[in-house]
């Protein structure tokens, strides 16, 4: 009889999806896409700030389309798609978060070369979409100031994964008794240096700042190949 | 719960490396996680109960390697093990570091193999 014996795998137990998503990722940024993938918990305003931002980019003569997923319904790509620009709703049908292969089936038929700036508005959960790199050269976590100060401190894990942490729905800020500065505290405590953006979708404010983080980034793609969060993930 | 798409990743790696190596059965597995992976333990173990069985991986054993979350300390200069994920400053020096070393990872580290396709055959 031979005995068991034990077998050295030290393996990435997520390989598969992050060998794919760094093959997609080769692919936009060859194409000079700037893809970014939008995470946060639901109801943050995901939807709404990504609807003012295909417009916007849309205006200003950049081309622009947009993933979105969600367990159920096509709701958001219809809200999204009244920007004008092309959108693709993933249904996961009860899966909590977005993988490399779902988004890839997703631009089958879409030519990369079309576009400059690709959104994934991934599932609205701040834990599980961390773990799954979509070949993203940007990742927002988004955090609205109807949520409380603290999400920083109780999803640490999606604060570190990320490039941006994005302050949204801030015209409700002085009615939800929001605390800005332990909210930026909190940030900075779980991500020492971490860049910080706000943005109201609904007046239009810090909206600017958002539209030229967005185009440095795509500068910076395309100069350099790579951005900061290439570097973070499927090391 | 996205530990079930992990678990599932982790039996198709697992048997993908038994069947490389002439295993019938894989008695027992090691992975090795950081607080940083998101994986909520138990939720993995449930989950690999559940997926493991009818294939080589029925009856195996989940074993933990854990993983500390490190970042280098520039004042220091040298690695330092954090005691939590809510405060990323040395603990020595308070310096204030985002450089993680460790404390992501979610890897499949051993697995334990024999050539029986049965315990008992």
């Amino acid at each position: 009889m031979i005995e068991p014996r034990i077998l050295e795998v030290r393996t990435k137990i997520l390989k598969k999806n992050d060998e794919l998503a760094r093959t997609m990722r080769a692919h936009f940024v060859e194409a000079d896409v700037l893809v970014t993938n939008l995470v946060s918990s639901p109801g943050t305003g995901k939807t709404s700030l990504l609807r003012e931002t295909l417009k916007r980019l849309l205006d200003a003569g950049e081309k622009v389309a947009a993933i979105v997923g969600d367990l159920e319904t096509d709701n958001d790509a219809r809200r999204l798609a009244e920007s004008g620009a092309p959108v693709r709703q993933i249904m996961t049908h009860g899966c909590c978060h977005l993988e490399a292969d779902m988004v890839q089936q997703h631009l089958t038929g879409w030519d990369l070369a079309d576009f400059d700036y690709l959104f994934i508005e991934n599932v609205g959960n701040l834990v599980c979409p961390t773990s799954w790199d979509l070949g993203e050269s940007v990742r927002i976590a988004l955090l609205s100031v109807t949520e409380g100060e603290d999400k920083p401190l109780k999803y640490p894990g999606l604060f570190n994964t990320a490039d941006v942490a994005l302050i949204t729905k801030t015209d409700l800020a002085e009615p939800c008794e929001f605390n800005r500065e332990l909210a930026l505290k909190n940030i900075q405590a779980v991500r020492p240096g971490m860049s910080v953006l706000e943005t109201s979708a609904k007046t239009g404010d810090g909206m600017d700042d958002w539209i030229n983080y967005l185009k440095n980034m795509r500068e910076q793609l395309k100069a350099t190949g790579n951005t900061v969060a290439a570097n973070n993930r499927s090391r | 719960m996205h530990e079930l798409s992990i678990a599932n990743s982790l039996v198709e790696i697992a048997s993908e490396h038994a069947r490389a190596n002439g295993g019938q059965r894989i008695l027992a597995i090691t992975v090795r996680v950081g607080p940083l992976s998101c994986v909520h333990k138990s939720a993995l173990e449930f989950s690999f109960d559940l997926l493991k069985q009818g294939t080589m991986l029925e009856g195996a054993q989940l074993k933990w390697l854990d993983v500390p979350v490190t970042v280098f300390c520039p004042t220091c200069e040298r690695e330092v093990e954090l005691p939590g994920i809510q405060r990323f400053r040395c603990p020595e020096c308070d310096t204030p570091s985002g450089d993680i070393r460790s404390g992501r990872e979610l890897d499949l580290e051993t697995i334990e193999i024999c050539q029986q396709a049965t315990a008992d055959a």
